[in-house]
């Protein structure tokens, strides 16, 4: 708690302890038939013992709605509050009824406050320990010694050193060391990197065992941690058509309930004396309070940015970062997600895939890799590097001779004096050598040795182990349309699709035709939610702007994307689009059930206080109990690690 | 130009206040409150004295809401 809290809290207890003390104390005197020097001032000195209650607890708010008042902003809840108590201790001063309510009112409602005030501080600090990214300092060596300096004031360029158990302030890449690090903060991967010389890290991960040496790449502000809290910070401006929504339906609402106090106030007397009858003043007034009381906004202004604060929080400690509520507000109504292929769907990374051997030359599956590979042993063709990792041994090169490459075909060379052949069908027929193509898709490398057909490796793109699984879900939260756009060719793309559960797909793309076949699925399926973008923000950051929603993954350290995209996910795990979505629609609920249940039982209770069923303490419920409740499911919208 | 400052304040309604009020000062062209992050985000008309400006922020900001406070 912090010092305005506590003071409020005891503020709270004097009033109550006071509040007990008079109560005890018209136990043993009849304050009605008391007489101070032989005057009749029982009643008096009860009304001035109240009074003193009333005041500790209630003398903020009625400064506030005086101060209000002054600068014509009259309707706020501190006016509602100081009119409510102030009309029913005017009301219990004429009828001789009791105090009790009047200060009641003033006491839940600080009672209330105080609590929201709690609740929210524990919130703000729940999730800036989510995000606790923020380095203090940066080490930088001098004659020797380390100096710690302010990471604003560190050049580009400059070696800093990052000691075990110290958080990495700047991006930068490794210069000496080697170390575990952990990444959590920043993905929400618990298992922690191994980093050596020549790595690159990202600031805002947690260095664990050896000490690093880093030259840092670029100045703290454009480094990763900076440009992920400005972007959390940043988040709750862009608000979104609830908070919009509720904010003004207060700037309505509490005019309007003041002006029906009003006139139940007034027109039901005025009536009743027209048509001759007792006009019951006081029962009306009373009505009239309770209705102010009821009327209290707090719970809706309250409750609905709070879910919104927590439901980003909450999923930036997933490491899916939300620009705006009003992305995730449009996130949960998401018909359509539209898939980059590669590096979102696939890892973007070639592999060898399978091996075939033609059983025409006696020779196994793994001599063949170990041919291929010592025979590329000088390429550093991406394919070639692909061969050489799927051996992953030492090579020899003393068993290679005489490499020749010939261009646009392949290699020819001479492994343990074998001639060998390596390449594509081009080559192969050039030598007269008859190959048969096995049914799998990707690239082909096809091997003869000794010109006879031994066998051919495929190499493709692979899938990511997640994606099927990724399909699956979004399926599952209520993606109706789920389609994948590529610039690859169309047999390797319809093969991804299908392997994955995709439902249409698009290939051969330019960069370009990806933005107009996105609007056309805007424009064409406009009634079925909103359209998602999932690029990995290497050359889509047109397409990531165009979409309703933008989310670009495994973005960490790509500043493009993380401009363009309105969400980003920190990994690169595809089943965190699904997530996201769950994340979005839980904080809706949310949301939804707050905006429902606080205005439903709200309405309710000024029907009953209007017909006169509800008193003043069911007023009190419907004011700082609905708040304390909506303040409550709000803070749920944190928790979603599980969904 | 864009300047970000630090805020206290007790109540979302009352943030909406501040935001009210300071959008209202002379030279602010926009003004954003974000109460959960205790932020607020100004942008000044072209040219203008972000400083003194700042300090007019504050005192109509004040007046609205005088338990708030605004770090320059």
């Amino acid at each position: 708690m912090n010092k305005k809290q506590k003071k409020a809290l005891k503020k709270i207890i004097i009033s109550i302890a006071c509040l007990i003390v008079i109560k005890v104390s018209e136990i043993f005197l009849d304050y009605e038939n008391l007489y101070i020097f032989g005057l009749p001032g029982g009643r008096l000195l009860l009304f001035l013992l109240y009074m003193v209650p009333y005041l500790v607890v209630g003398y903020d708010i009625l400064k506030k709605a005086a101060k209000g008042i002054a600068n014509r902003q009259v309707f706020d809840e501190n006016f509602l509050m100081a009119v409510a108590t102030i009309g029913a201790i005017i009301v219990a001063l004429a009828y001789g009824s009791d105090y009790t309510e009047a200060v009641a009112v003033m006491l839940f409602y600080q009672i209330g406050e105080l609590f929201q005030s709690i609740a929210v501080g524990k919130s703000r600090r729940n999730i800036s320990n989510l995000m606790d990214i923020r380095p203090d300092y940066a080490n930088i060596e001098e004659d020797g010694e380390l100096k710690q300096t302010d990471p604003d004031e560190v050049a580009v360029g400059s070696i800093i050193v990052v000691r075990p158990g110290e958080k990495i302030p700047i991006d930068g890449i490794v210069t000496e060391g080697t170390s575990m690090i952990n990444t959590a903060a920043l993905t929400g991967e618990s298992v922690p990197r191994d980093v050596k010389a020549n790595d690159h890290v990202i600031s805002g991960c947690i260095n664990m065992s050896g000490v690093l040496h880093i030259r840092t790449e670029k100045e703290f502000g454009e480094s990763t941690a900076s440009k992920i809290l400005d972007l959390v910070e940043n988040a709750a401006s862009r608000k979104s058509k609830s908070e919009n929504f509720i904010s003004k339906f207060a700037k309505y609402y509490t005019p309007a309930v003041c002006c029906s106090a009003l006139a139940l106030a007034v027109i039901p007397p005025v009536i009743a004396l027209l048509l001759g009858r007792d006009a019951n003043l006081g029962n009306w007034i009373y009505r009239a309070l309770t209705f102010l009381v009821i009327s209290c906004p707090c719970a809706l202004v309250i409750s609905i940015p709070l879910s919104f604060f927590a439901g980003i929080g909450g999923a930036s400690s997933n490491g899916i970062l939300v620009k705006g509520s009003n992305y995730l507000e449009a996130l949960s109504t998401t018909g359509t997600v539209v898939f980059d292929k590669t590096g979102t769907m696939t890892k973007g990374v070639f592999e060898v895939t399978d091996v075939c051997t033609s059983g025409q030359y006696d020779i196994t599956r793994e001599k063949l890799i170990e041919y291929v590979a010592l025979a590329e042993c000088d390429s550093n063709h991406p394919i070639s590097v692909s061969l050489k990792n799927a051996y992953n041994k030492e090579i020899d090169r003393d068993r290679v001779h005489d490499i020749e490459e010939l261009s646009g075909h392949g290699i020819k060379a001479k492994v343990d004096n074998k001639t060998l052949l390596v390449g594509n069908e081009r080559l192969m027929r050039s030598e007269g050598i008859a190959v048969t193509p096995p049914g799998t898709i990707g690239t082909l490398v096809y091997v003869a040795v000794e010109g006879i057909y031994a066998g051919c490796i495929v190499i493709s793109d692979v899938i990511k182990e997640h994606a099927k699984e990724a399909i699956d879900s979004l399926h599952s939260v209520g993606v109706k349309n789920t389609v994948m756009l590529t610039g690859d060719i169309k047999a390797v793309a319809d093969d991804v699709a299908k392997k994955l559960g995709i439902k249409a797909v698009y290939s051969e793309l330019l960069p370009a035709d990806k933005v107009a076949k996105v609007e056309e699925l805007i424009s064409s399926g406009s009634g079925d939610g909103k359209l998602a973008f999932v690029g990995d923000g290497i050359n889509d950051a047109p397409v990531l702007s165009r979409a309703d929603i933008g989310i670009a993954m495994g973005a960490l350290g790509s500043d493009a994307a993380i401009e363009a995209a309105d969400i980003v996910l920190m990994d690169d795990d595809p089943l965190k689009i699904s997530k996201a979505i769950r994340i979005a629609k839980k904080c809706m609920r949310i949301v939804y059930e707050n905006t429902a249940f606080a205005i439903g039982v709200k309405l309710i209770c000024l029907l009953l206080g209007a017909l006169g069923i509800a008193n003043m303490w069911v007023a009190i419920f419907a004011d700082v109990g609905v708040m304390v409740i909506a303040v409550l499911n709000a803070i749920r919208a944190l928790f979603v690690k599980k969904i | 130009m864009k300047k970000k400052y630090d805020i206290e304040v007790d109540c979302a309604n009352c943030a909406n206040k501040m935001e009210e009020a300071a959008k209202k000062t002379q030279g602010v062209k926009n003004a954003i409150v974000n109460f959960m992050a205790l932020k607020m985000e100004v942008e000044f008309d072209e040219g203008a004295d972000h400083k003194s400006i700042m300090k007019q922020v504050l005192a109509n900001c004040k007046k609205v809401e005088d338990d708030c406070e605004i770090y320059i």
